[in-house]
């Protein structure tokens, strides 16, 4: 076994000064959160599993722990280095209904999310927009354009979803990575002139 | 594909509940573990250790987050956590969270966000 990097008490540890920040993927199921982890990722994304454990009265058990259920959820996730010494790692949130009473700690600590939208099915990333206000995590809006998608002004669409005049509304293709790249660039972009408004208004 | 070395399913939770010896969480310094967190070995395995913290410090010699070691190990976070626990408490490896956009009482980290925008446009 090759230890040449340990044993050598008072050195830094290995990795310097890495760090890393965490950018979620959020919308409703099937609007392509998956492909655009994929496709801006620089690693092949991963699959990890959360197992949350919740009181409930629900038919879970397991052995010993009767009085509470285990559900088992997977995040898609991927990487970017956007330096020699910052990591970005984005997460595609779960998509299917059952599973947003755990987003509560999903977004902690994140930068902020993009909140995918398929415009041929507008209501499924409804709640997902619900939750980014309610949990006052920063977000934009990003209309996934699938090849049969109508043409809809970002206007019209900024209407039916009823999404305030300053949280940016992008259209994109999930599935090509400069335009994926883009998103995550308006994202920065809606991070710094918030945090603007923030300063002046101290 | 190779015979398995018991009858049991290595995947199922006696597995679970052998690796972490039946805890069910971690307490202390990995409580707050993010799937993000990157963790970085301090120390090299020694002689004796739990397989699968062996395997952790030999991953980490190179910071890797909490996801991307749960994926390579095949275990679900709050397993993972346990096991880092072990070691965080005996430091052999650091935790490094995820920088937040902003901290309480700091405010808003401009220098942070021009670094991750020009990362982001070199792609």
């Amino acid at each position: 076994m090759d230890l040449n990097g340990f044993d050598h008490p008072g050195r830094p540890a290995a990795g310097g000064t890495t760090r890393s920040v965490k950018v979620m993927i959020a919308g409703g199921f099937g609007t392509g959160k998956t492909t655009m982890v994929r496709s801006v990722s620089d690693i092949k994304p991963l699959t990890t599993e959360e197992t949350l454990t919740q009181a409930s009265a629900d038919d879970d058990h397991l052995i010993g722990v009767a009085d509470k259920t285990e559900t088992t959820v997977s995040l898609d996730f991927g990487k970017i280095s956007l330096n020699d010494s910052l990591m970005l790692y984005l997460f595609g949130t779960p998509g299917q209904e059952r599973f947003w009473f755990l987003w509560n700690g999903l977004f902690e600590g994140a930068l902020g999310a993009v909140v995918l939208v398929d415009t041929r099915r507008l209501a499924s990333s409804f709640r997902a927009i619900e939750e980014m206000e309610r949990q006052d995590v920063p977000f934009v809006v990003a209309l996934n354009v699938f090849p049969d998608s109508k043409e809809y002004p970002v206007e019209e669409i900024r209407d039916a979803l009823d999404i305030p005049a300053h949280i940016p509304v992008v259209a994109c293709d999930a599935r090509d990575r400069a335009s994926s790249r883009d998103v995550l660039v308006a994202l920065i972009h809606h991070l710094k002139d918030r945090s603007a408004v923030a300063l002046e208004s101290r | 594909m190779s015979a398995p070395r018991r009858p049991t399913n290595p995947s199922g939770l006696e597995r679970y509940y052998v690796l972490t010896r039946g805890r069910s969480g971690p307490g202390g310094s990995a409580s707050s573990l993010d799937v993000a967190t990157l963790i970085v070995s301090v120390t090299a395995p020694a002689p004796g250790m739990q397989h699968e913290h062996e395997d952790i410090l030999r991953r980490c010699r190179d910071p890797l987050s909490v996801a991307e070691l749960g994926a390579h190990l095949g275990l679900p976070f709050n397993i993972l956590a346990v096991l880092l626990a072990d070691l965080l408490e005996a430091g052999r490896v650091e935790a490094r969270d995820p920088i937040p956009a902003h901290d309480a009482g700091r405010g808003p980290d401009l220098a942070l966000l021009e670094e991750v925008l020009s990362g982001l446009e070199r792609l």
